[in-house]
């Protein structure tokens, strides 16, 4: 059966880009672009993996992260963060936050690959 | 510290409440009247036994004159030894050391008060910087629209037997982040130009004397002539409103005195026509019987009007920039060092002996121009040390008809220069490197 990973985030280009690569990997990717509402978003899709960029319109990616982590059935899902920051400051806030993995764009599509199929299969 | 607080002022008020005279205060305590009106005034520190006895006399407890000014003191003090951790001040005997050195103790006080500002400042500053709202949209921008530029063009790339529908579609993604990416740059770029000219409060004394001297367009008539020149020099720096700081003035001092000691040397009226003659700085000098690092400070002292578009660098022997007017096509750094492949720098290493060299400058279009470079002594050799000597070099648009002849490609500071594999480069670049 595919892996369902949700994919939230704003910048649409990315979007398409990111589930363009992995749906041809074989994922079932759905796709979420604000952070208001995407912990419902998270609720009705029942991801097996999520990617949450930090930058969202209406809502940070780290408040969204606390609330997956807060939500019992949700509090061991994978979530690999994007952000457009490397500092140290963000690194610490995600490590904090929960998050499993973080990745600083641009990123390689490589490595996004290598990341979520190494995040779903430990 | 308040006046109020201070042991001088309090006994004056307690002898003016007790309606005491000071001569007879001063006989009670067995010292001159005069020293204790410069007790009186703040003027004279007093502890020990003079204290003691004036506290007799007013009958007052000696705690009562000394406690306001000492206490803050000792307090200020025990405020910079908990500030520098691991400091190893003998905290127990704080009040000896105030009541024995009040003047170093108050040194140490201000200067950590000053410490505390400074660290302020610099938080504010980093601060700024790191959440600056316009830095860091344009930088999440920038990097939003290159992420998705190299994601997309990545499977363009790697993607085999795309379907075209696809490919026209990433196609037109990467165009339209390609153009989010040129106007978040543009922004940025703004955005940093925009940082540059608003730091003007954060000037070196350096950048001060220059912004004086191209204010002036580096030409003073009011120094031409052989007198009241030092008056003049006194007039010109008191109405400088961008000489701010005392280094600056004394800078700008030393710049127009040595303007004024040219001026004498060769003066305007047959410099000016030797020059409509022939503007050639070696026919110049050859003219006047003078060393050309002469001549190409008269030329950089000339209105445009005078001599088209001239420049000149002038070095001191550690290879600081000391004087710089600006020529259009050929940067000069404005505080890190120059190119070390500048003739000035080779002829430190040869001041007997000119250079002449036609110079492009690398990342610039390829604008080439005349550089003439010459040394001179700013001071005269001794037993003690060497001759100090300054470096001059001459930037003069490129001869007409000299298109064939050699080109050094220089740069203009390592930081921002692209050529590749350069001997002379003493940092990395953040153009070679970054692109």
């Amino acid at each position: 059966m595919e892996k369902r990973v949700l994919l939230i985030e704003d910048e649409p280009n990315i979007i398409e880009a990111i589930s363009f690569i992995l749906s041809r990997d074989g994922w079932d990717v759905k796709t979420h672009s604000n952070g208001h509402d995407a912990m419902e978003a998270v609720r009705g899709r029942q991801p097996d993996l999520v990617i949450l960029d930090v930058m969202l319109p209406g809502r940070s990616g780290f408040d969204i992260l606390q609330d997956i982590r807060s939500d019992a059935e949700f509090a061991s899902v994978p979530v690999l963060m994007l952000t457009a920051r490397g500092q140290e400051k963000d690194r610490e806030m995600a490590e904090r936050s929960g998050a499993s993995r973080y990745m600083t764009k641009p990123f390689s599509n490589a490595e996004v690959l290598d990341a979520v199929r190494s995040m779903v299969a430990s | 510290m308040p006046e109020s607080s201070m042991i001088g002022t309090r006994i004056r008020e307690r002898r003016v409440m007790n309606g005491i005279r000071q001569s007879d205060l001063a006989r009670r305590v067995g010292i001159s009247p005069s020293y204790l009106n410069l007790i009186e005034h703040n003027r004279r520190r007093i502890g020990g036994k003079t204290l003691i006895k004036l506290a007799e006399a007013l009958e007052v407890e000696p705690a009562t004159l000394s406690e306001g000014a000492e206490a803050a003191l000792i307090a200020g003090l025990q405020e910079a030894a908990g500030a520098q951790q691991g400091s190893r001040a003998e905290t127990d005997r704080t009040e000896e050391f105030a009541g024995r050195f009040p003047g170093w103790a108050q040194l140490l006080v201000g200067l950590q008060g000053r410490a505390a500002d400074l660290e302020r400042t610099v938080e504010t500053l980093t601060d700024r910087l790191a959440h600056d709202p316009h830095l860091a949209d344009s930088l999440h921008e920038v990097i939003s629209s290159v992420t998705a530029i190299r994601s997309t063009s990545s499977i363009l790339v790697e993607t085999e037997k795309l379907e075209p529908e696809w490919q026209s579609r990433f196609h037109r993604n990467i165009n339209e982040d390609s153009r989010r990416l040129a106007e978040g740059a543009e922004a940025l770029v703004r955005y940093l130009e925009g940082a540059a000219s608003s730091e003007a409060e954060i000037k070196s004394p350096q950048d001060e004397l220059q912004a004086f001297l191209s204010a002036h367009g580096f030409h003073f008539p009011q120094l031409e002539q052989g007198r009241r020149a030092k008056d003049a020099i006194e007039a010109l720096i008191a109405d400088a409103p961008d000489l701010a700081t005392d280094a600056a003035r004394r800078l700008a001092r030393d710049a127009l005195e040595q303007y004024r000691a040219d001026a004498a040397a060769l003066p305007l009226a047959p410099f000016r026509e030797a020059l409509r003659r022939d503007p050639d700085p070696e026919a110049l000098a050859q003219a006047f019987g003078c060393g050309l690092p002469l001549v190409f400070r008269r030329l950089a002292a000339m209105t445009q009007d005078d001599v088209g578009q001239v420049g000149l660098v002038i070095c001191d022997p550690a290879g600081v920039l000391t004087f710089r007017r600006p020529f259009p096509g050929f940067d000069l750094p404005r505080d890190a060092g120059g190119c070390a492949l500048w003739p000035l720098f080779q002829v430190l290493g040869q001041p007997q002996i000119p250079l002449r060299a036609r110079l492009r400058q690398a990342g610039r279009g390829g604008d080439t121009v005349r550089a003439l470079a010459a040394c001179d002594q700013r001071a005269p050799a001794t037993f003690e040390r060497p001759a100090l000597m300054r470096a001059h070099m001459l930037i003069l648009p490129d001869a007409p008809g000299a298109a064939d002849a050699p080109v050094r490609d220089v740069g203009v500071s390592c930081r921002i220069c692209p050529i590749r594999d350069c001997p002379a480069r003493r940092e990395p670049s953040i153009v070679a490197d970054g692109f």
